[in-house]
């Protein structure tokens, strides 16, 4: 269970994920899904439960879990470059009062080259389109060689073609067993890129593969009244132009 | 010809005047570019008006006012990063309420002694061509151990200011970190009062980083320009109050303002006239 300014934020949710799946975390807005991804980085305290990582509590081992928050989170203002981003991602590596070395620098460049920034890593950051900026922490999150992966709203805003460089992304990692899990409220990116999903809204309602998760009984009860069912087809919470492809 | 330029240097006084507002000029622009970067500028007029109470107690028990300003300055930087860690009332907030009552009390104390409004000026618009030689290497000492604080910590006070979410994910002392940040910076405001004064330090702080945060696309080139930008107005106002006599603190603060308003309308690629010129061209 995790605390909110008093209120239980996330109650009741009680899952496990085997190593190396790809996890869609879904819900509606307020459900708590940026609640749980902070309380896996280590980054809000349990009112009571436990979070085991490895065996571990979060924020045990230092660069297992590598956590992109959604992009408001940042300055984007700062001056700072793209290739500076992705070094940070090695300073937990680094340590105190050392400079990153000739293999970090290795890897950072790996890295701008495997997300296709390359032509931008001198450029300041504030200078980025939004899928650009998501490609940059990703970057960053890929140089600190994770085990674990949590990205929080990846897709808002963000081109077709760097979705696809996501995907691409997640089944690389899936390969060398890196367990990713990712929030997002579309249903049709999660149904058909990801091994997992785990619908959630204050508790957690379902978790298993999209077709067992994502029936019509569970979408009612994770998004109320804002979920609309047609023939077959579910559509929640989309602007109307968006609806038709759902419809066919 | 140039003898303009070397007279003043027969002076002794404008010989130590010269490298107290030169060093403080590098280090307030240095230190400035993170309360540019994390708006702290309100926190940081609000440190130097609470520093007057420490001075005020050291004067009334004729202790030296360096150390008083110094111990107010730290607890002043230890209490902002516990009343903002709460967060039961807003940051501006409780310093607002911290830097009105610490002023007053300063004040208070102060005009106990007769001198009272002389005094008051030379804390509140310094006065460098007071400066002694004691001061100057308080001033060398204290200055050279923050500068080399943020250059040994500049990784980390880079993602402490740029994303401290991220770096409280790769397990830094997040808190610790900020901290010492401002205790670095009341270290820097304590060692600019006899220069600029608790009124116009701000502007030392802030200006020349808002100048370099125009011209530079990163931390360590804005750190530099910063410095270079301190350090030519603190000499050129220093020669400027020598002819035309006017307040030292003063003439070196509106030369920064002059060279802040030079880059906001020419520096590319954020300066006015830069974009006005592209829009109209594209």
């Amino acid at each position: 269970m995790v605390n909110y300014d008093g209120k239980a934020a996330l109650y009741g949710v009680s899952f496990c994920v085997p190593v190396g799946t790809r996890v869609a975390v879904i819900g509606p807005n307020g459900a708590g899904k940026s609640t749980l991804f902070k309380a896996l980085a280590g980054l809000l305290p349990l009112r009571s439960g436990n979070i085991s990582i490895h065996g571990f509590p979060p924020g045990h081992h230092e660069d297992c879990v590598a956590y992109i928050p959604q992009r408001e989170e940042v300055d984007w203002q700062f001056p700072v470059t793209v290739a500076e981003v992705v070094t940070m991602g090695r300073y937990g590596r680094v340590g105190w009062l050392r400079r990153p070395g000739k293999q970090d620098k290795t890897i950072v460049a790996r890295a701008i080259e495997q997300l296709g920034i390359s032509d931008l890593a001198h450029r300041p950051i504030g200078s980025l389109s939004g899928g650009q900026q998501q490609r940059v922490f990703l970057a960053r999150a890929l140089v600190q060689e994770p085990h674990i992966l949590l990205m929080d709203e990846p897709f808002t805003g963000v081109d077709i073609s760097t979705q696809e460089t996501m995907f691409a992304l997640f089944d690389q990692l899936h390969k060398v067993q890196v367990t990713v899990l990712v929030s997002t409220h579309d249903l049709k990116l999660a149904a058909a890129n990801f091994d997992q999903v785990l619908l959630l809204n204050h508790h957690l309602i379902a978790y298993g593969p999209s077709e067992q998760v994502l029936t019509s009984e569970h979408l009612m009860e994770a998004f109320g009244g804002q979920v609309l069912l047609l023939d077959g087809a579910v559509v929640v919470d989309k602007a109307a132009h968006k609806c038709k492809s759902y419809e066919e | 010809m140039i003898d303009w330029l070397f007279v003043p240097l027969s002076y002794s006084f404008m010989q130590r005047g010269l490298m107290a507002s030169l060093m403080v000029g590098v280090l307030c622009a240095v230190v400035g570019c993170y309360v540019v970067l994390r708006s702290m500028a309100f926190l940081g007029d609000a440190m130097a008006h609470a520093i007057l109470p420490g001075v005020a107690i050291a004067y009334l028990l004729k202790g030296n006012l360096f150390f008083g300003a110094l111990v107010a300055a730290v607890i002043v930087a230890l209490s902002i990063g516990f009343f903002t860690r709460q967060g039961t009332i807003k940051e501006d907030t409780a310093i607002g309420v911290l830097f009105a009552a610490a002023l007053a009390s300063g004040v208070a104390l102060i005009s106990t002694v007769k001198t009272y409004a002389m005094d008051l000026t030379h804390i509140l618009f310094g006065n460098v061509l007071g400066v002694s030689s004691t001061d100057l290497f308080l001033t060398a000492g204290v200055g050279l151990g923050v500068l080399i604080t943020i250059f040994l910590l500049y990784k980390e006070f880079l993602i402490v200011s740029f994303d401290p979410l991220f770096a409280a994910t790769l397990r830094l002392p997040v808190e610790t970190l900020r901290t010492l940040m401002l205790v670095l910076l009341a270290l820097t405001i304590v060692v600019s009062l006899q220069t600029v004064g608790v009124g116009l330090v701000t502007a030392m702080l802030v200006t020349p980083g808002a100048t370099a945060y125009l011209l530079s696309k990163r931390l360590s080139t804005m750190m530099v320009i910063s410095a270079a930008v301190g350090a030519i107005s603190s000499i050129s106002g220093l020669y400027l109050s020598f002819y035309i006599n006017v307040a030292s603190g003063a003439a070196v603060v509106l030369i920064a303002t002059g060279i802040f308003v030079l880059a906001y309308l020419f520096a590319p690629p954020k300066g006015m006239i830069w974009k006005f010129v592209q829009r109209t061209s594209s």
